[in-house]
């Protein structure tokens, strides 16, 4: 499709940008978004969870060695955070880290690889990267979101977190300003994790659709440093989704 | 930037995926790496008694060395002092037999003097009757002096 110039440029761009939907207004599926992060985050969870099952105290595999790498460095991460019982915050940053890696990691496919095999069955438009489809990056975010509220009130109980929403930080008699602050930094969180990730990626993904516009002889010369430098962009965004979630949610577990 | 009923059905794979994650991987990898601590910590224990009885042990062969060797110079000292009690056995036996020996040849010595003795007692006895006989033959019979010839014989 490089060839194309002129009118038709932009039109492989929109192309390229454009979801598989189905449905009408708000019920509309983004079917491609729903697919691949489907299928990758049950492929990679799956392939945990079978290391995990056959895991050995012994000597570990190559496989096995690896996902206790990643196994670990969470566990530390989470271990250093968050002061207490962490109960289900383990999990849930492994969960994240695993799978906003593999949905980025999808950015490294040749952008017209898997339009084009789709393509060839009849179907037009796929976004495969699932992190630059906003509906995927809030609703993670927002599950995290209901999460720090979750912990906030089981640390809490409701009057406690109250007392804290209505006096932190500058006291009782400063109520409404105390309320508009905590609105506006519990508010931040949700869409600050959510475009973060969907910004990178989403610029990412638009520089590889430009890339693939230049001569097929010309675009090593960009593409290549520019896939090896998103190498680093995707396991950073991972790390850092997963990261602030913890934070968040020790700070939601922990009184101001 | 279109929001739409996406979300919804992204928010419910995360939670499935969450769930996933908590009930099939976090557990198993957990006990895993805490049994294998464990055991790290275990071999390590054992190395570290395993040290400590080589020094036990050391002590203890170097305790029977000494042991041993006291006891060797004991044995030497012993069978040196055994020694030189056999040799003087041996110089006594020694010495008892050449007395017995001596006394013996004395004995013989003196049987033979006396044999001698006896042998010349009768000879000089013989003598004496020949001579006496000689001399009597002319003035006595010898039947006459035989009881003065015995008591001289028996005086010899």
């Amino acid at each position: 499709m490089s060839e194309s110039a002129g009118n038709s440029t932009s039109e492989y761009i929109h192309h390229h940008l454009t979801n598989l939907q189905d449905g009408h207004g708000f019920w509309t599926f983004n079917l491609d978004t729903i697919i691949t992060s489907a299928l990758l985050g049950l492929l990679v969870v799956g392939l945990f969870a079978w290391v995990a099952r056959k895991a050995t105290s012994g000597v570990p595999g190559k496989l096995q060695a690896a996902v206790e790498m990643i196994f670990e460095m969470v566990q530390a991460q989470v271990r250093d955070t968050f002061h207490g019982d962490a109960g289900a915050v383990g999990p849930l940053a492994l969960t994240i880290f695993l799978w906003v890696f593999v949905l980025n990691a999808m950015d490294l496919l040749p952008v017209d690889l898997i339009p084009m095999i789709l393509g060839a069955f009849g179907v037009h438009y796929w976004k495969a990267v699932p992190t630059t489809d906003p509906n995927h990056t809030f609703a993670m975010s927002l599950t995290v979101f209901f999460l720090i509220y979750f912990y906030n009130i089981k640390a809490k109980k409701f009057g406690g977190f109250m007392h804290e929403v209505l006096t932190a930080p500058f006291g009782p008699k400063m109520a409404p300003f105390n309320l508009l602050f905590r609105l506006i930094e519990d508010l931040a969180k949700p869409v600050s994790l959510a475009l973060r990730l969907f910004g990178n990626m989403y610029a990412g993904e638009m520089v590889f659709i430009l890339i693939a516009l230049l001569p097929f002889y010309l675009q090593w010369a960009l593409g290549a440093p520019w896939a090896i430098f998103h190498i680093l962009i995707i396991t950073l965004q991972a790390f850092i989704f997963m990261i602030l979630t913890i934070i968040y949610l020790s700070m939601a577990h922990e009184s101001h | 930037m279109n929001i739409n009923a996406t979300i919804i059905g992204q928010a419910i794979t995360f939670a499935i995926l969450i769930w996933f994650t908590m009930k099939f991987v976090w557990p198993p990898l957990v006990a895993a790496l805490e049994e294998r601590a464990r055991k790290i910590a275990d071999g390590l224990a054992a190395a570290e008694r395993g040290k400590q009885d080589l020094v036990l042990a050391e002590r203890r062969s170097e305790e029977a060395l000494n042991e041993a060797k006291a006891k060797a110079a004991e044995i030497i000292a012993l069978s040196e002092k055994r020694r030189s009690e056999i040799i003087e056995e041996a110089r006594l036996e020694a010495k008892a037999e050449a007395d017995r020996v001596i006394a013996q040849s004395k004995a013989e010595v003196e049987q033979e003097v006396m044999r001698a003795k006896e042998s010349l007692r009768d000879r000089v006895a013989d003598l004496a009757v020949a001579g006496a006989e000689k001399i009597l033959r002319r003035e006595i019979n010898a039947q006459a002096h035989s009881e003065l010839l015995a008591s001289i014989r028996t005086e010899l």
